[in-house]
This record gives C-alpha cells, sequence and structure tokens, in this order.
C-alpha cells in the first residue's frame, strides 16, 4: 500500500465535485474491495473521498411502487429488509449468497456494483494482466482460468464479474442512479451499468470517471417465482462457478460474463413457447470456452432449467 | 536406558487417575486468553524500546538469477531504515548442501544472487512504521534472468521420479507374480494436489538484542530446532539466543522449520540496535514457506473371490524443491495396515523449481488413505462383499511386514462400533438408490491409521510456598492443548487441584522437548512431565519424612500420599504448601526426562480408526455437501476428553478439505500458485460440515510410554476424505481419482448417466 490523502465527504455535491478537482480520487464505501487492492498493490489511488456515511442508506417505496435502496445502505442492512424479503426475494438470496456476514455488514450497494474480479491473474501483480496494467496481456487466457467468462469475453480478458447481488437486480430490471462530475443526475437501466471486456477490460462500467452511484431503483415486483441459485466449491463463502437468478420472465446468469449476463435469448425463446431446455440451449449457441472453463456451459444447460422450475413452483405456491 | 517392560508393570499418577484429572474434558488453560484477545502472539508481543517493521520483497521468477539491483528510491522513501538484498546483507553461516527439517543448520536470508523459486524472499526494508515499510518495499528493483524450466508441473516431469535419497522399495513375496495371479484386482492411479498449510497466524517475529544476547518471540513448532539453527545462521553460540513461541496460530507441520521472518528480523534488530518485527504476508505464506507436495498414487490389489488379499501395492510419485530432500511418503502406512502375503511399496521423488516441500497434517497418510481406503471399495464392490468386512477380512494378526506384534489393535473394533453407531446396514450397496430432492445420497467409510512416536524429551516441576506446581518444558501449544494436558498430568500427579498448576512453555530456556509435530507431543512432553512430577514427588516426601515438624516425621517416604494438595501417610497429613513454606520457602524443583525404550522396537504401535461418512451429491449441479461423519477412535489413554476430541474432528474437517475442497494449482508458466488467499485456497467453512463426531474407545498402550497414551492429532485426517469419496460414489457412481471432487470434474461423469 501506498500513502494517500483522506477526506470524508459532507454530501453528494461535495463528494463528486471533490472526484472532479483532485486528480487521481477514488470513492471509497465499505472498503472491502478497495482497501484489499489498494494492499495489494492492484490499485493506487492517491486521495481517497469516504462516501460511506453520505445519507444515501435508506430503502424507500416509489411511488411506481417499487423501491429505491440508496448506494449506502449496506447488503446485509437490504438482505434483511422486510419488503425486499417479502417482494425481491431473489434480492435477499442473490446478496446473502455473497462473501461472508462480516463482509455484507460493511459491503454497500454501489460498492458490491462495482466490486473488481476475482481472476487470480488480476490479484497477482507478478502476472500480466490487461486489466490492472492494459497492454501487459492476459495472464489467465492460457492459464488456470476454470472460473473465466463463457460470454463475451474477448481475446484481451476473459475475466467475470463476481457480483451476486448484481446478477438479481439485472433479473429485477433494476435502474441506477447516478451523480455525475457535474453535478447532474441521471439514471439508467442497471444492464447497461458494466461493459464487456472488448480491447480495453480496465474500463469496467459506462460511469465517467468520478461519477457516484446514488440509489438503485426497483421496479414493482415481477409476476411469478423468484430464485437465485449459486453453485460453488463450498458451501458458503466461495465465489461462484455459475449463478442465476429469475425473476418474472427475466432469467440473468451470474460468473459467467465481465458483467451480469441477462439471458435475453433464452427469455424470448420462452416467451415464444420453447421449453427450458431449449430455452437455454438457445443462449448457450453463443457461449464460449476457454481452457478450463467448459464445464461452465454444462452447468448452465442443467442449472437453468432447474432454477426456472423451482421458480415456478415458488410462484404457484405464492 | 527406559524399557517396554517397566512402563508396562509400573504404575503411576496418571494410570491411577484417582483425582480423575485424567480424560477429563477440561478447557483450555490458555482459552480465555485467546478469545479476549490478551494471548499475545509473536508479532504482538511488545519489545522493550520501540520497534521498527521490516516488510520482505519476493521473486517473482520460478529459478534464476538477480542481474541487478536498484534499493536507492527505497531508501530514499520516507521513514527507512534500511534496505537489504543479497548485495548487502550481513553474513551468515553457509546453508549445508541438503537439509533435513530435524537437524539444525544454517538457514542464512538473502544468501546469494540464486532465486530457486518463485516467492523466495530477495529483499527486506525496515523502516519507522508498518506503511512506510510497505510503501518503500515496492520501490526495490530487482532484475533477473530467469531460467526456469518452462513446465514445472509435476507431471510434466513425471517420469524423472527417482528412488529417495537412502531408500529402497520394499517387496515381500512376489507381488508382480502374485498380482497377475489375482482372480480381482484394482489397479488405478490416484492424484492428490499440493496443498498448503493454510495457518491462521502467517509466521512472524519480534526480535531485540540486550548486548550479545538476542531475544526472539517467533511462530514454530520446534523450540531448540530453531533456537539451535538461527543461533549457527547468526554464527553465535546457542545459548546466545533465546527464543520464545508461547502462542501459535497453528503449524500443521508448516512451522516446524522456520523462515527469513526470524533470520531478517534478528539481524535487522542487531544492525539497527532497536526492535525489529518481520511478518509475512497471507499472499507470502503460500510460496515462501513450505506445502504439502502432490503425490500420484498408483494402487494394485489383487483377491481371491472369497476377498483375501493376496497381492497389494503402493507406489507414489512425489516431488519436492531442487535442494531439497523431503519425500512425502504417501505409500509407508499401507506396510501395517492389511494383510496380504505379496507386497510392494515405495516412492519416486523427482526435484523441481518449485518452493520448498515438507510435512503437513499427517505427512504421508494424509495423501496415502486417500488412495488405498478407496482402492479397497472398489474391490469391496468388484467383490461384492462388503467394504467393512473385506477389511476385516483381512485384518493381519501381527505387523504384516515386519511379524512384530501389534501394541495393541483395535481397529475392528473401531470399524464394527463405528458401523453399529452410524446406521450403515441402512447403506444400499449398489449406487445412485437414494433421492432427497435434486440430492442424491449415499456413505462411506474407511480405515484410519497413523504411526505411533516417542522422542527424548525433558521437563522440571517447581512446588513454591502457596502449594502451586509450575511446569516448566521448551513444549510448544500449536492450538492442540499442550498446556491443558501438562497442567493436568500435573495436578494429577502432585495430588494438587488444576487451579494451583501454571504450565510455562515455549521457551528455549526451558527444559528441552522435540516440539508439536508427527502427532508425538502429547506422549513425548507429557512422560517427560510424569517424571518430573514422580521426581518432585519423591524429593517432597524425603522432605517430609525427614522434617520433625512435619505430622509425617520419622515416616516411610515410599508411603506419602498427594491428594487435594495435601501430603499424606495414613491419617498424618498436612498441607504442601505448609511444608514447602517451612523447609523451601522458594520453592523446590524437580527435574524428569523420557527417553524412547531400548526394546519399544520389538512392537508395532499405531493409532486407529475408522470413519463413516454421508453425503448429498447434487445432480443438478454436481456439488457435494457432508451429511453426516462420524469417527471411531483407538488411541490409547485420552488424556483431555475435549481437546482430543477438538483434534480428531479438526482432523476429520480436514480431512473432507482435501477431498472436496483443497488444492492449490502450479501454473507451470511461472512455476508459481493459483491460489494466494483464503478467499480462493479453500477449506471448509461451517455450513459444509454437517453432522460431525469423534468417539474415543476405551485403550490404554502400555507398551507406547508411561502413561499408556498415544496421539491423536494427525489420526483424525488420515481415511477422512478417502470415507467422502467413497461415500459420493455411492449416492451416485462416479469415482473421481483426481482430487479434490469439485463440481467440474463431478458434472462430466453426471451428465454421461
Ligand atoms: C473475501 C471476499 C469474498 C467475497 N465474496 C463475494 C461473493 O461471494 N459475492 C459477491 O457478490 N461479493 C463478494 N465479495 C465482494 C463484496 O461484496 C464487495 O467487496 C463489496 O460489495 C464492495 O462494497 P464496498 O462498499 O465495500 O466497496 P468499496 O470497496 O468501498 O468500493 C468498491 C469500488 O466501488 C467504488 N464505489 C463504492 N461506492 C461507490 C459509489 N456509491 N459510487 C461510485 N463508486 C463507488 C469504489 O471507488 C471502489 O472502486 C467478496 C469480498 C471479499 C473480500
Ligand atoms: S482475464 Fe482479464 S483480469 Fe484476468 S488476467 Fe486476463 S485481463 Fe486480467
Amino acid at each position: 500500500m501506498r500513502a494517500f490523502t483522506y477526506e470524508r465527504a459532507a454530501d453528494a455535491q461535495a463528494a463528486v465535485k471533490a472526484a472532479a478537482e483532485t486528480p487521481n480520487a477514488k470513492f471509497i464505501a465499505g472498503g472491502t474491495n478497495l482497501l484489499d487492492l489498494m494492499k495489494l498493490e492492484i490499485e493506487h489511488p492517491a486521495h481517497l473521498i469516504d462516501v460511506a456515511r453520505l445519507p444515501l442508506a435508506a430503502i424507500e417505496e416509489t411511488p411506481e411502487g417499487g423501491l429505491r435502496i440508496g448506494a449506502m445502505a449496506t447488503n446485509s442492512h437490504v438482505a434483511a429488509d422486510a419488503r425486499v424479503r417479502a417482494r425481491y426475494p431473489v434480492l435477499t438470496q442473490a446478496i446473502v449468497a455473497g462473501g461472508s456476514g462480516q463482509l455484507r455488514n460493511k459491503a454497500t450497494t454501489g460498492g458490491n456494483l462495482l466490486q473488481r474480479t476475482r481472476c487470480a491473474y488480476f490479484y497477482d501483480t507478478t502476472k500480466p494482466c490487461n486489466k490492472r496494467a492494459p497492454g501487459s496481456g492476459c495472464g489467465a487466457l492460457e492459464g488456470l482460468n476454470r472460473n473465466s467468462a463463457i460470454f463475451g469475453a474477448s481475446h484481451a480478458c476473459i475475466a467475470t464479474h463476481p457480483s451476486d447481488m448484481a446478477v438479481a437486480l439485472v433479473a429485477l430490471d433494476a435502474t441506477v442512479e447516478t451523480l455525475s462530475p457535474s453535478g447532474a443526475a441521471r439514471s439508467f437501466p442497471l444492464m447497461e451499468l458494466h461493459r464487456l471486456p472488448g480491447e480495453t477490460p480496465d474500463i469496467e462500467t459506462h460511469l465517467v470517471p468520478g461519477e457516484l452511484i446514488t440509489a438503485v431503483v426497483l421496479p414493482p415486483a415481477p409476476e411469478g417465482g423468484q430464485m437465485y441459485r449459486k453453485v460453488r466449491d463450498r458451501a458458503s463463502y466461495a465465489a461462484g462457478l455459475a449463478s442465476v437468478a429469475v425473476a418474472g420472465g427475466r432469467i440473468a446468469l451470474g460468473a459467467v460474463a465481465h458483467k451480469p449476463w441477462r439471458a435475453a435469448d433464452a427469455e424470448a425463446a420462452l416467451a415464444s413457447g420453447a421449453s427450458a431446455d431449449e430455452a437455454i440451449g438457445r443462449e448457450l449457441e453463443g457461449a464460449g470456452e476457454n481452457g478450463r472453463n467448459g464445464f461452465k456451459i454444462n452447468l448452465v444447460r442443467r442449472l437453468v432449467p432447474a432454477a426456472l422450475a423451482e421458480a415456478r413452483e415458488q410462484g404457484r405456491g405464492a | 536406558m527406559s524399557s517396554v517392560i517397566d512402563w508396562e508393570s509400573t504404575s503411576n499418577p496418571v494410570k491411577e487417575n484417582r483425582a480423575g484429572n485424567i480424560g477429563k474434558a477440561v478447557d483450555r488453560y490458555e482459552g480465555p486468553l485467546k478469545v479476549t484477545g490478551t494471548a499475545p502472539y509473536a508479532y504482538e508481543v511488545e519489545p522493550p524500546s520501540p520497534p521498527a517493521y521490516g516488510v520482505m520483497v519476493s521473486a517473482p521468477i520460478a529459478r534464476g538469477r538477480i542481474t541487478a539491483v536498484d534499493t536507492a528510491a527505497a531508501e530514499a522513501a520516507p521513514g527507512v531504515m534500511l534496505v537489504w538484498t543479497y548485495m548487502n546483507a550481513p553474513a551468515q553461516g553457509p546453508r549445508p548442501e541438503r537439509y533435513d527439517f530435524f537437524t539444525p543448520s544454517p538457514r542464512p536470508a538473502l544468501e546469494s544472487d540464486r532465486v530457486y523459486y518463485f516467492g523466495q524472499q530477495v529483499a527486506v526494508v525496515v523502516a519507522d512504521t508498518l506503511e512506510n515499510a510497505q510503501a518503500a518495499a515496492t520501490l526495490v528493483k530487482l532484475s533477473y534472468q530467469d531460467d526456469a524450466a518452462k513446465a514445472v508441473t509435476f507431471h510434466d516431469h513425471f517420469d524423472e521420479g527417482v528412488q529417495p535419497p537412502g531408500e529402497s522399495d520394499v517387496e515381500i513375496g512376489d507381488f508382480e507374480k502374485a498380482f497377475a495371479a489375482a482372480p480381482v484386482t484394482v489397479d488405478d492411479v490416484w492424484r492428490t494436489p499440493l496443498q498448503n498449510h493454510c495457518q491462521m497466524e502467517p509466521c512472524a517475529t519480534t526480535a531485540w538484542w540486550d548486548g550479545d544476547q538476542l531475544t526472539v518471540h517467533t511462530s514454530v513448532q520446534m523450540v531448540r530446532f530453531a533456537q539451535n539453527s538461527l543461533a549457527e545462521t547468526l554464527m553465535l553460540p546457542h545459548k546466545s539466543v533465546r527464543l520464545l513461541t508461547r502462542y501459535v496460530g497453528g503449524g500443521f507441520g508448516g512451522k516446524g522449520s522456520f523462515y527469513e521472518d526470524l533470520v531478517l528480523a534478528s539481524l535487522a534488530a542487531r544492525e539497527l540496535g532497536r526492535p525489529v518485527k518481520v511478518a509475512f504476508t497471507r499472499q507470502q505464506m503460500m510460496h515462501g514457506t513450505v506445502h504439502r507436495p502432490a503425490t500420484d498414487v498408483r494402487v494394485r490389489l489383487g483377491a481371491t473371490p472369497d476377498g483375501r488379499l493376496t497381492a497389494m501395492s503402493l507406489m507414489t510419485t512425489t516431488h519436492c524443491d531442487r535442494r531439497g530432500n523431503f519425500t512425502e511418503h504417501a505409500s509407508n502406512f499401507a506396510r501395517s495396515l492389511y494383510a496380504a502375503p505379496n507386497r510392494l511399496t515405495g516412492h519416486r521423488l523427482v526435484r523441481l523449481d518449485l518452493p520448498v516441500a515438507s510435512a503437513m497434517r499427517a505427512p504421508g497418510e494424509a495423501s496415502g488413505t486417500l488412495s488405498l481406503e478407496v482402492a479397497m471399495d472398489e474391490l469391496a464392490e468388484k467383490l461384492g462383499i462388503d467394504p467393512v468386512e473385506l477389511r476385516i477380512l483381512n485384518e493381519p494378526e501381527s505387523d504384516p511386514e515386519t511379524g512384530k506384534p501389534f501394541s495393541i489393535r483395535q481397529l475392528v473394533r473401531c470399524m464394527r462400533e463405528g458401523a453399529q453407531l452410524f446406521g450403515w446396514d441402512r447403506r444400499l450397496p449398489t449406487p445412485g438408490q437414494v433421492r432427497d430432492g435434486r440430492w442424491l445420497v449415499g456413505m462411506g467409510m474407511a480405515a484410519a491409521i497413523r504411526g505411533n512416536f516417542l522422542l527424548p524429551a525433558k521437563a522440571s516441576f517447581t512446588v513454591d510456598a502457596d502449594g502451586v506446581i509450575t511446569v516448566k518444558q521448551g513444549m510448544t501449544d500449536i492450538g492442540t492443548g499442550t498446556y491443558t494436558v501438562l497442567a493436568q498430568i500435573a495436578a494429577e500427579t502432585l495430588g494438587v487441584p488444576l487451579g494451583d498448576v501454571r504450565v510455562e512453555i515455549g521457551d528455549s530456556e526451558l527444559p528441552p522437548a522435540p516440539g508439536s509435530g508427527g502427532q508425538f507431543g502429547a506422549a513425548t512432553a507429557g512422560s517427560a512431565a510424569l517424571d518430573a512430577g514422580m521426581n518432585l514427588r519423591k524429593a517432597i516426601a524425603e522432605i517430609a519424612v525427614n522434617d520433625p515438624a512435619s505430622p509425617l516425621s520419622g515416616g516411610d517416604a515410599a508411603q506419602v500420599t498427594f491428594q487435594d494438595g495435601v501430603i499424606a501417610i495414613a491419617n498424618r497429613s498436612e498441607r504442601l504448601s505448609e511444608l514447602i513454606r517451612r523447609n523451601r520457602p522458594d520453592g523446590l524443583t524437580a527435574d524428569g526426562e523420557v527417553r524412547p525404550a531400548a526394546d519399544a522396537s520389538k512392537w508395532s504401535s499405531h493409532t486407529y480408526g475408522a470413519h463413516y461418512v454421508e453425503v448429498g451429491v447434487d445432480t443438478i449441479t454436481g456439488e457435494v455437501r457432508t451429511r453426516r461423519m462420524l469417527g471411531v477412535f483407538a488411541a490409547g489413554r485420552i488424556l483431555n476428553w475435549k481437546t482430543a476430541r477438538s483434534q480428531l474432528t479438526g482432523g476429520m474437517i480436514w480431512g473432507v478439505a482435501s477431498a472436496l475442497t483443497e488444492g492449490n494449482a502450479v501454473d507451470p508458466r511461472y512455476g508459481s500458485l493459483i491460489n494466494q488467499d483464503l478467499a480462493s485456497y479453500l477449506v471448509p467453512v461451517q455450513a459444509d460440515i454437517g453432522e460431525l463426531d469423534a468417539i474415543m474407545l476405551d485403550e490404554v498402550d502400555d507398551k507406547a510410554n508411561p502413561m499408556g497414551i498415544k496421539g491423536v492429532g494427525e489420526l483424525g485426517i488420515s481415511g477422512a476424505g478417502a470415507a467422502v469419496a467413497n461415500a459420493i460414489y455411492n449416492a451416485c457412481g462416479v469415482r473421481v481419482r483426481d482430487y479434490p471432487i469439485t463440481p467440474d470434474k463431478l458434472l462430466a461423469a453426471l451428465t454421461a448417466i
């Protein structure tokens, strides 16, 4: 870790202003990801703007019948919220499938969305990695890449996005609200937050530098069952090998791409009457394997129909 | 010279257990300190004056040379006090050509421009704060010439395996002939991956000097070995170094030796005239210390149709570092397990550009049982015989290779009692029969065996004027319960309440004991303690009968009894504290020791057990979760029901780890390991372990040592993973012989079903 300066932002406007004016500044919320990355010499911000205590932690009803979740609401807080549990169980399930209790107590909604990949080569600074050191190459491409992407990967990067929460939010068709460095608010579908790696895997989202996430907005809960299933090497506290969120007619996949992956082809096939097996088969036509991760294709093929069936069961029960 | 015959025929307070301290579920002696965070681990020890902080820099290549060194920027960084590389590190004792882990010898740090493995420490930066040292460490610029062979995985070099130095294969009868003639056979290879110890406490040292006298607090399993080796590294007389290791946050074999933190903290503290702390980071622990090497174990079994083994062979190929000697003896345990007239066992060793291989959690057994105990399951299926019955059919009368009688062997009883308690009769022999929703459920079992050892050790006991007994021994407690069992032995031997015993261990100034490892700790340290206690009893009794002021005056010293802090001859008694206050107000000390018996080698002495496991296999995803585990163990007299059970269940959990999650993969391009933290190196978490129990049979092994106890630390893991693998097969009909059995490996086979 290197020396850095630190400030606690008084309000959201002050936070984006500081970010715009200070070179090489970063927001820090729970710090559960950023501090690790700094200690391991993967990120070297010169200045930290602490946003954790901004008054953006509330969970409120929206006029449309949805919920607005403040960006600083902790993962534990969101997962335990009675309204979230009753109306958006897939979100609670996804959050509690992530990390450990201690991490979720610190982790925030905004920080969770922007957490960085768990690719082992990204974490080891002695290895090439286009995401950490653009142009150095991709260590994972011909390496031990069992947990890499099957959708949307590029020859520059095959990493996956590790968030569980974001997968559920994509299936729920959530919207992100932000404050840009100029101080202007904007909102856009969460599905459009993350990018595919392309040639620039170091640029991970469509946020502009210094843009602050202020909230995530959930539309009214969809009809039908919801469910989150995460497959992992151990029962808890492990990155997913693949995960699936089902909410109404929407399906999102986790740990399979550089972003939470909306299975739009599968959804379309289902809507036109295809079976679950056919639908996921359609989605997987676009999948490709990289070295050792081919099992994920098989895994997703089995996982999604099972999750759809379970969600349907629950929808009926409700 | 001690003798097994004497041990067997002599009674002592531990055997008699009048006050009932032995075997009791006594809470940990140091438990309150640990759970309140007030037990200082090595890095937390407060030195006499403010310390400086050292941070090490590790090599990014698997083999080669440092070609250029630029430390100017690091030296100029804020707070930096010194920067050392091989260019300017102080002179140290020369490293022996090949070294082993029990003979003290110099272990110089930053010794040359040569890099032998990825993650080797190549520089150290010492600064006024940890943060300044960390920041400056990033500024050390070293250039390298990378000479590593491009493929450094074990399997690329498999064929280069040679006989480990000084060893040969052990053959009894004619294995090949018998195997070829056997009507029923199993012939498969099992692979275990390289594993890391992953102790919770990384290696760390706090060091300071007082003139020519060095004091170090560090985290090691063997006090005397580390003290002597450090002194030799620093080219000092042994007694110039005082080494303390009061609390150790896990060892698992990985702290049997010591590493650069100890050497560099000592050297830097001398150079700077100020205490220095140096610790490994979690990432540095993975490469910079030691690991359990990968193995390939080929098992061949030949049997008659009625289930008698006629041929048995385990051949292990494994690896170590270029300069090392360590061999993972995964075949050895099989030499004592089952009867078979024709037998062949041995090892092949490959030297690679990889970090240093060494002992970890039941070296040999932990890896080897993952093959043989699954092979027995496969054989049982081929024969149509229950796996428990197959093992019982091949139970030997005496040690199957040496013919020596067993000191005691209750393996069959472990298996039978385990089967009954677990409900083994409910297991369906045909796989894939039991469904629970999306899960297939199955049961598996395996036998457990682990050697029993006794090493020379000393101890001393002091009684003070308050009647408090202090046990002193250069022993370690690496989280196992050593403090507690020594206190129990002292309380029972001197007849004082447990609360009147103090235990001082982990200090090289105390009477030497070999330390913790090879599950010899309690037996070795405890036997020496018992002897010291017996000598103290004698000394006390002599004083009492010769003290005219004592009610015991004029009595027979041999008749003095010790109970509840009172010494007595028949109805004449007084408090121990009163006697000592009158006669030895400054306290009375007696020494004791234990040596291996000259005739111990006449017996085959082991600990045994049987594991029963029920798992669920998710048919959709290939995820495996253990549902129930039961281990039944026979390991001599149990000193403390609670700490022994914790050792055994902990071992069983490590067995689950080795079967399902644990292992590190080598990226052959870099000679480095892929998992470098505890988020990616997966050991089981609470949610992975369902019901778990360990039962200890009533047993006394009077031939093992004066107390009739044996070790339990490494028994629990032995065989546990094999039982999991067998349960997976019983659940879903898939055998994965490449550990760990992760969902990706199972899924391929599940899809085919
Ligand atoms: C061992 C371990 C295991 C984990 N396992 C899982 C898991 O299984 N599943 C899972 O989903 N997650 C997992 N996580 C990740 C964890 O969920 C994230 O670290 C956490 O959600 C990040 O939130 P934070 O508030 O701590 O973010 P921080 O670390 O504070 O910040 C992360 C990033 O987001 C930026 N940022 C934070 N808030 C904002 C904002 N409001 N606007 C703009 N930028 C912002 C920061 O600048 C930084 O770049 C794990 C983490 C660890 C350490
Ligand atoms: S996959 Fe992406 S994150 Fe991983 S090494 Fe390649 S570029 Fe880096």
